[in-house]
């Protein structure tokens, strides 16, 4: 059994109990207790179900590491899945579950699959669900949807806050053990800004832990000293629960701290981006465990994570340990439980002889060693029995049987390399200590092409304490160009280690096949050698058909081993197989971390109009266009928004209504050459546009695709004014800067985005000019300002510039003041129109008498694909001018293909209304076998005018086709004619406009 | 996510300032040219492995187009300059050829 020891402990405090809940039932931890060492204290190994098999998990390591030991923490909407419960501090009233089991963690029907594990092997999706084709949809789908997944999510939305925080640092230190700690002093003494962050809530790693002396005293009493120092620094930062996740591009580092594990007050968590002259990763070494059958059996745990638990939090999970090891870092786990008062039965050694300081030790304080021995195979189901002994250099005939409660593994110790590879870092291998280090050779290079990043301490393959801080020392010291002295560190020396990939050696299919490399995902020894056997050569192909490594724990336990085996199998060296590609995070930060601030109101910048709480007041629905929000209509109260729409249009058309424009892109064009630019930027000649004058003008890019269209109004010889659509603004903006700059820089033209500096307000309809002239200040009768004409004046007393331009059809005004004039004039248009009944209409009423007029609508007639001659716009596209934008692209044979896709008005036979995007059907099939097509409809909608749907369609050869029927198909299957004619439904001749 | 000086304002920029415009360098052909002339200026880009020139522009800051000249492996920034030029500068040429003898991109290298 696991049991809370009476002495012991150096993170805990006994005198402080915590409650907590664990499947429903109560519970008691310490202060300081992780939620694994409380449940170890209450005698609670089981922890979890395995993903594939539900097999009888517990927890195996004391970090992030963890792969079996995740837990559903906290309650409702700050319920989190998948946590870490070696890394989940014991906080008052903490509840957790336990996952992927039903109906319950000691009882769980899903554990069949163990007994079906013959059947499902490697690869077992891609090779059981090919066939028949329909079981897809009715068996394998719910029934792999079932079992699919790990956790469950947050029951509400997430009511707590969390925040980025930008810092650029000289140096930035991942890791706070005895290493991290050397760095950030030397680069702290030498006046460098430092940021030092430490994934867990406490300083100095595993030194304490592992009983290391440096300068003479306890590595306690040096931690302590050397975070005074740096806490005394003003250059230096420091933070704990701050994991460093990912290494970017010339020198970007992004880190995850924990702020809160309960209800908090201020952010729950803050996402660092750190952009760091230099990175130090001081990541440590994961212990690797040792594949035997059964070292996934409950109280199977790793070496280190034995001697943690006893040490830091005063708990063994069990009171007779066996220890399996290839190497002499173990036997601290021996001498830590027999301080403890435990009993070690016995070490199982895979080294033929066993000869070291720290063997030695165990073996005069009457420890019993086996050298040259393995485990055949743990007993036990949901708890470790006992294990069963046979050479190592053997088949696993079984020699001898040993009961126990624990049995702790270490199958030697690799870097933790993430971080130095994430952004290309290169590792070789060391087969002295059986691992991939990195390689200060080739380090990742930043944008002058030197090291940006720079490993030390274990994680750069340097084991030993005194090693670590000595080489630590050397690198940072040459780093930051100072002289520093290491503080001498007093280690057992220790024998090296023999590397030991399968316990036995020669171990038969049974016992491989219950040899677990990764845990969280339930991959055997035999799992990878059956993919070795079916031609998955390459690594990155035995993890993905295998899923080694894909869990949440991205293989950190699992990795080295999984690559060994495959190399045994492949007769290949281990460097020759290499590694699979490490990517950030290191490990899983939350989606809101990520999200920060940028959520809810503040997710995107709303831009407003000078009207918009005019528009709020009167209960508009709104239409997204872009970051604006635009009024869609205005319905009244009873009133349908779709009555409103129609009520607005026929108002429009018989009296007066008020458009709020301001939104249309305004950007003025000036200078010497500004007519030349504007010859080169539209598809009409602009340069004989006179003074005082408009003219609808077209955009193209250099595929001579149309992207844009508005209205110019030249202000004087060297001024344009150019009105773009709402969504284009910046864009277009954005599009004649880079021509000006890039190509024609030796133009003497400057351009500049107006948009924001008017409000803009069409007054549109048979009684508009009369509205206009109510107002008083300016003679807006036909002969003072005819169609297509603008002028300055002051209307209501506001500087206006009137502009005579019609997206409607309609007698109509733009009316453009300063912004901060716009709601006065707005308010003045409401008042005085209230005789001739003015209404104010919204962007839907807009569409629909721009439709009835066969006015296109930049993205609904256009896609990208269409050019002005497919849009009957020819009218527009200057045949004297040399050249523009899109000239050359246009003249491109396929575009002038005489079958391409037309712009016509549709009738439905039956006056309804097609849906926008149906497409018309043509005889035949092509070569996918899928109907033919021959047009699709772009804008569609229910003319108030006309009384009837009416449509704006492409369609193949389509003026050529006046008076065609043509059948669209719904999405029942079922189709609709309708006959093609003209796109303008009204007032052909443009009478109503130019009164 | 790289950072690149603005050569106008001087501002070292985070990638995210940054707009990219794809291969700098380009001659424009208008009216008049051949099929093959055009779609060499219009769709035919560099995908160089090493030494290559992008255009950019500091949209989120002075929103000047400007050119870099980096290596797309190692992402080493041989320079950035103003974009008011047919052709890099000797002093970025320079600064590519102490790291790659014998480069060459285009019609511009040293063995060009």
């Amino acid at each position: 059994m696991s049991l809370r020891l009476s002495t012991g402990g150096r993170l805990i405090d006994r005198t402080t109990p915590v409650s907590f809940r664990f499947n429903g039932r109560h519970l008691k931890g310490v202060k300081g207790d992780t939620l694994a060492s409380a449940l170890l204290a209450n005698d609670q190994m089981l922890m979890g179900r395995s993903f594939k098999y539900h097999r009888p998990r517990g927890v195996m390591a004391a970090g992030p590491e963890e792969p079996n030991a995740l837990m559903g923490v906290g309650r409702g909407e700050r319920f989190e899945p998948n946590q870490r419960a070696t890394q989940q501090p014991l906080t008052g009233g903490l509840t957790a579950q336990s996952q992927n089991h039903w109906p319950s963690l000691e009882f769980d029907v899903g554990a069949i699959n163990a007994r079906l594990s013959r059947f499902l092997p490697a690869g077992f999706y891609y090779k059981t669900f090919l066939f028949p084709r329909p079981a897809w949809k009715h068996v394998f789908e719910p029934v792999i949807r079932q079992s699919a997944g790990l956790g469950r999510p947050p029951e509400g939305p997430d009511p707590d806050r969390y925040e980025h925080f930008n810092v650029n640092v000289d140096i930035a230190i991942v890791g706070g053990g005895i290493a991290g700690l050397q760095a950030a002093l030397i680069a702290g003494r030498a006046g460098k800004t430092v940021l030092l962050m430490e994934q867990t809530a406490q300083w100095g790693g595993r030194a304490p832990v592992d009983g290391d002396l440096i300068d003479g005293g306890p590595a306690q009493a040096w931690i302590d000293a050397a975070v005074a120092d740096l806490a005394a620094m003003e250059n230096v930062q420091m933070r704990r629960e701050t994991m460093g996740a990912g290494v970017y591009d010339h020198g970007y580092l992004l880190a995850h701290e924990t702020l809160s594990h309960g209800v908090p007050e201020g952010p729950r968590q803050r996402l660092w981006r750190i952009r760091a002259g230099h990175i130090v990763t001081a990541t440590g070494a994961i212990e690797r465990p040792i594949p035997f059958a059964g070292n996934d059996v409950p109280g199977v745990m790793l070496a280190s994570a034995v001697r943690d638990f006893v040490v830091n939090y005063g708990v063994a999970p069990g009171k007779r340990t066996v220890i399996a090891t290839n190497n002499d870092d173990a036997y601290r786990t021996a001498l830590a439980l027999l301080y403890a008062g435990l009993s070690v039965p016995l070490i199982v050694d895979a080294r033929p002889e066993v000869t070291g300081a720290l063997p030695e030790q165990a073996r005069a304080r009457g420890v019993r060693i086996e050298a040259g021995t393995a485990i055949a195979k743990v007993k036990g189901g949901k708890r470790v029995e006992g294990v069963a002994l046979c050479a190592q250099d053997g088949e696993g005939a079984v020699t001898e049987e040993v009961v126990c409660d624990a049995v702790a593994m270490s199958g030697g110790w690799s870097p933790v390399p993430h971080l130095w590879s994430h952004c290309g870092g290169k590792n070789t291998w060391d087969a002295a200590q059986a691992h991939f280090a990195p390689d200060p050779d080739r380090a990742p290079t930043g944008a002058d092409g030197s090291a940006f990043v720079t490993a030390v301490g274990a994680a750069a393959g340097t084991l030993q304490g005194d090693v670590a801080l000595g080489s630590a020392t050397a690198r940072i010291a040459a780093l930051v160009d100072v002289s520093a002295d290491a503080p001498a560190v007093e280690v057992a020396a220790e024998a090296p280690l023999a590397a030991c990939w399968m316990m036995p050696a020669r171990a038969s299919y049974e016992l491989r096949s219950k040899m677990f490399l990764d845990f969280q995902n339930d991959v055997k020894v035999s799992d990878v050698q059956l993919a070795a056997q079916e031609g998955f050569v390459s690594v990155e192909h035995t993890k993905r058909y295998t899923t080694l490594g894909m869990a949440t724990d991205q293989g950190k336990l699992s990795n080295i081993n999984g690559l060994a085996i495959l190399a045994q199998e492949l007769g290949e060296e281990i460097p020759n197989v290499g590694t699979t590609t490490f990517r950030p995070p290191y490990a899983p930060i939350s989606m809101a971390s990520i999200a920060g601030e940028a959520r809810g109101e503040i997710f995107q910048p709303l831009r407003r109009t000078p009207m918009h709480d005019w528009h709020e007041a009167h209960g508009a629905t709104w239409e997204p266009v872009g970051h604006w929000r635009r009024p869609y209509a205005f319905p009244r109260s009873g009133e349908s928004v779709h009555d409103a729409v129609q009520r607005e249009v026929k108002n429009t058309r018989q009296n007066v209504g008020l458009l709020d424009a301001s939104t249309l892109g305004k950007i003025i064009v000036k200078g010497p050459d500004a007519a030349r630019f504007m010859d080169m930027l539209y598809t009409n000649m602009m340069s004989t546009l006179k003074p005082g004058k408009c003219r609808y003008g077209l955009m193209c890019n250099e595929n001579g695709f149309l992207v844009d269209d508005g209205v110019v109004a030249r202000l004087d010889e060297d001024t344009f004014l150019c009105h773009t659509t709402t969504g284009g603004a910046d864009r277009i903006h954005a599009h004649m800067e880079e021509w000006l700059q890039t190509e024609w820089w030796d133009w003497k033209v400057f351009t500049l985005n107006a948009t924001e500096q008017f409000a803009q307000i069409a007054v549109v309809g048979p009684k508009a000019r009369d509205l206009l002239h109510s107002l008083g200040g300016m003679d807006l009768s036909k002969d003072a300002l005819p169609f297509m004409g603008w002028v300055d004046g002051t209307i209501a007393g506001i500087p206006a510039r009137v502009f005579r331009i019609s997206f409607s059809g309609e007698l109509s005004f733009e009316v453009a003041v300063p912004a901060n004039r716009g709601r006065a004039l707005w308010d003045k248009l409401v008042e005085a129109g209230e005789a001739l009944g003015v209404m104010p209409y919204g962007t839907e009423a807009l569409h629909i008498m721009r439709a009835e007029k066969g006015f296109i609508m930049i993205g609904d007639e256009t896609d990208g694909t269409v050019i002005p001659q497919d849009l009957g716009l020819d009218w527009a596209i200057s045949k004297k001018k040399d050249d523009f934008i899109g000239k050359r692209g246009q003249q491109r044979s396929f575009l002038a293909a005489d079958d391409r896709w037309r712009l016509v008005g549709l009738e439905t036979l039956d006056g309804s209304v097609l849906p926008d995007g149906a497409y018309a059907v043509a005889e035949g099939t092509n070569a996918n076998g899928q109907r033919n097509m021959q047009g699709r409809v772009t804008s569609s909608y229910h003319s108030p005018t006309l009384g009837r749907g009416i449509a704006m369609a492409l369609v193949e050869r389509g003026p050529e086709r006046i008076g065609e029927v043509v059948n669209f198909a719904m999405t029942d299957g079922s189709e609709v004619p309708a006959r093609i004619c003209s796109p303008v439904f009204f007032d052909p001749n443009g009478e109503k406009q130019d009164v | 996510m790289l950072t690149l000086q603005c050569p106008y304002c001087g501002v070292q920029c985070d990638e995210t300032e940054l707009t990219a415009g794809g291969e700098a360098h380009l001659t424009r052909h208008g009216p008049g040219s051949d099929a093959d002339t055009f779609e060499q200026y219009l769709f035919l880009r560099e995908n160089p492995r090493g030494v290559h020139f992008e255009r950019w522009r500091h949209a989120h800051g002075c929103g000047k187009w400007f050119h870099a000249a980096r290596s797309t492996t190692t992402l080493r920034v041989f320079g950035t300059y103003k974009a008011q030029t047919t052709e890099p500068p000797q002093q970025i040429r320079d600064a590519i050829s102490a790291v790659h003898p014998g480069w060459s991109w285009r019609n511009f290298g040293e063995t060009a």
